[in-house]
């Protein structure tokens, strides 16, 4: 393998460091197209960017030392707050950290249900990048027709979890709630229709010239650079680096179904849009083959300690309301050890690091988040680049500042 | 319940082919410390001064990617006290291992590893940040998260949680 050619971002630019013919510009953090409160110091020389250095911080909420003081179902909560564009992969991806910490197996219907959300949460996510990347583009259509779609996967995870947004769903040991009767209904009235709304996203952007004028040839980074960075997910595979942790590294039982992992040699902006609207539509499949042979059985694991019960067990049981008085004032005791779990988020890979000294609450919780080290890159793929195109490759790096800061 | 193996010897005998584990006791005989697997996950622990040299074994061996990097406060423990963990990917073997350093309470210092993998340059100065750990030889070992002016390291243990009474 050849070696990485990228440079370590230094410090930021200065107005008085900068020569004679550059000036020193500042980008957000109000900036709409910065998605949230990046701030970017940015060093020009004309429209040519000379330097860029990322800002960040602003949203630091010091959600991994909060962790430390919950209770590990108390947790859960917490980390829908971090990614608010998908917040059902990171309730799994600390689930499945403690749940491999517990060495708790989990029934396999709420295995199921998992990749079901985890991929209209996958959907959700990548609606609301591409609305808002063509926006920021100037291709301003798009985002009301993603966002109609967007808001139907919304009323689906309201109807399952009963919140829009922070849904909290998916629990250690299984799921909340016994999802309603109807809903699997009504994802396969969602999904039926779906592919033609990819379709139509697509007649509005792939061959519309300007979007292609601003997209191709654009944020080039090569294969070894992205590895050197730590870019994961659809900019990685957009390299041309064949890896999904879905494929390759399979967890909550993603080895049952069948899906092509798209990947693009463009090693652009272009690239990183077809890889995501390629996967949009293996995400449709997927959810899918879940819908077809969802099997029958419990939502939450046998394990009467950790999980809650139900709650007319709670109230009818003695035992059950022991059970469930003692989890919600002592939390459960996890054996000592430490876990890493990484999950395919729509980012890239979102890790999570439990560590646990055998008490009730967890003694170090640590998010490892795709848009944190993506962002990284930034500077690679702008750096001699056009100013409009910074805007550009934000967009294809699909950073949430909340899961950036934490 | 999966299969635990607790130190350098038990580790050595049961997964000698391993190549994580081979490739560390070939090159790095000595700093190679301690070793567990435990609930699936590969756990050897460094030198702090060798960890350079041992993210280049670990790459030659074919774990060519930094996932992450983070650190773990052991307080009341002193010696040590703690923990920089470092998270390797493979992405042809498709398994991960973790590398770990233990460091003293006091001057918590170990050599950057962002000449073998740059991503390491956010991951360390987020631990720099919230844990007070300084990586040697950083190219910008600066606060991340925190304001600039910022006293103190919020992740530490000892940080309070609570304001004045």
């Amino acid at each position: 393998m050849s070696q990485w050619t990228a440079t370590p971002i230094l410090e930021a630019p200065v107005a008085e460091g900068a020569k004679d013919q550059t000036m020193v510009l500042n980008m957000g953090p109000q900036h709409p197209s910065t998605h949230g409160v990046l701030r970017l110091v940015l060093e020009i020389d004309g429209e040519v960017v000379v330097r860029l250095y990322p800002e960040i911080g602003y949203l630091h909420t010091g959600i991994e030392k909060t962790c430390e003081s919950k209770f590990y179902h108390q947790v859960v909560p917490l980390t829908d707050r971090i990614d608010y564009l998908s917040p059902m992969h990171n309730n799994l991806c600390y689930c499945l950290a403690v749940e491999k910490l517990l060495e708790l197996p989990i029934p396999e219907k709420a295995q199921w249900m998992r990749v079901l959300l985890s991929e209209l949460t996958r959907l959700n996510s990548h609606l609301v990048w591409l609305g808002t990347h063509a926006m920021d583009i100037g291709a301003l259509t798009v985002f009301l027709y993603t966002f109609r779609e967007r808001e139907e996967i919304l009323r689906l995870f309201e109807y399952v979890a009963g919140q829009r947004m922070m849904t909290s769903y998916i629990r250690i040991g299984g799921l909340a709630l016994e999802p309603p009767m109807d809903f699997l209904d009504r994802v396969q009235a969602f999904i039926r229709t779906f592919p033609e709304k990819i379709d139509e996203y697509s007649n509005l952007l792939t061959g519309n010239p300007i979007f292609m004028n601003r997209l191709q040839n654009v944020g080039h980074l090569s294969a070894e650079d992205a590895i050197a960075l730590g870019v994961t997910g659809p900019p990685l595979r957009a390299s041309g680096v064949d890896f999904d942790l879905r494929r390759d590294m399979p967890y909550t039982g993603y080895e049952k179904f069948q899906f092509q992992v798209p990947v693009s040699g463009r090693c652009d902006v272009w690239g990183r849009y077809e890889v995501r609207l390629q996967e949009m539509r293996e995400s449709t499949k997927i959810i899918q083959q879940a819908l077809d042979g969802m099997p029958e059985g419990a939502i939450k694991a046998d394990a009467p300690k950790i999980v809650l019960p139900d709650r007319e067990k709670m109230k009818t049981q003695m035992e059950s309301l022991i059970h469930h008085f003692k989890i919600v004032t002592e939390g459960f005791t996890v054996p000592s050890g430490e876990v890493y779990q990484g999950i395919e988020s729509s980012r890239g890979q979102m890790g999570y690091y439990v560590v646990s000294d055998g008490t009730a609450k967890p003694l170090r919780v640590h998010m490892r988040n795709p848009s944190f080290a993506s962002l990284q890159a930034l500077e690679t793929m702008c750096r001699g680049r056009l100013l409009a195109d910074v805007v550009a490759v934000i967009g294809s790096i699909d950073v949430v500042l909340g899961e950036i800061d934490r | 319940m999966s299969t635990t193996l607790h130190g350098k010897q038990a580790v050595l005998a049961e997964m000698g082919q391993h190549p994580a584990v081979a490739a560390l006791a070939a090159d790095l005989a000595e700093a190679f410390q301690d070793a567990r697997w435990d609930r699936d996950e590969l756990t050897l622990t460094i030198a702090p001064r060798q960890i350079v040299a041992a993210g280049q074994s670990m790459k030659r061996a074919g774990y060519n990617f930094l996932e992450d990097v983070t650190a773990v406060d052991w307080f009341p423990a002193t010696a040590p006290r703690f923990q920089v963990s470092y998270h390797l990917l493979s992405h042809s073997r498709k398994e991960r291992i973790r590398l770990r350093v233990m460091l003293p309470a006091s001057n918590p210092t170990v050599p950057t590893i962002t000449s073998v993998w740059p991503s390491a340059n956010y991951y360390e100065r987020e631990v720099f940040d919230l844990f007070g750990i300084t990586f040697e030889a950083h190219p910008n070992m600066r606060r991340i998260l925190m304001p600039d002016d910022w006293t103190g390291h919020p992740l530490r243990k000892d940080y309070p949680v609570e304001g004045y009474r």
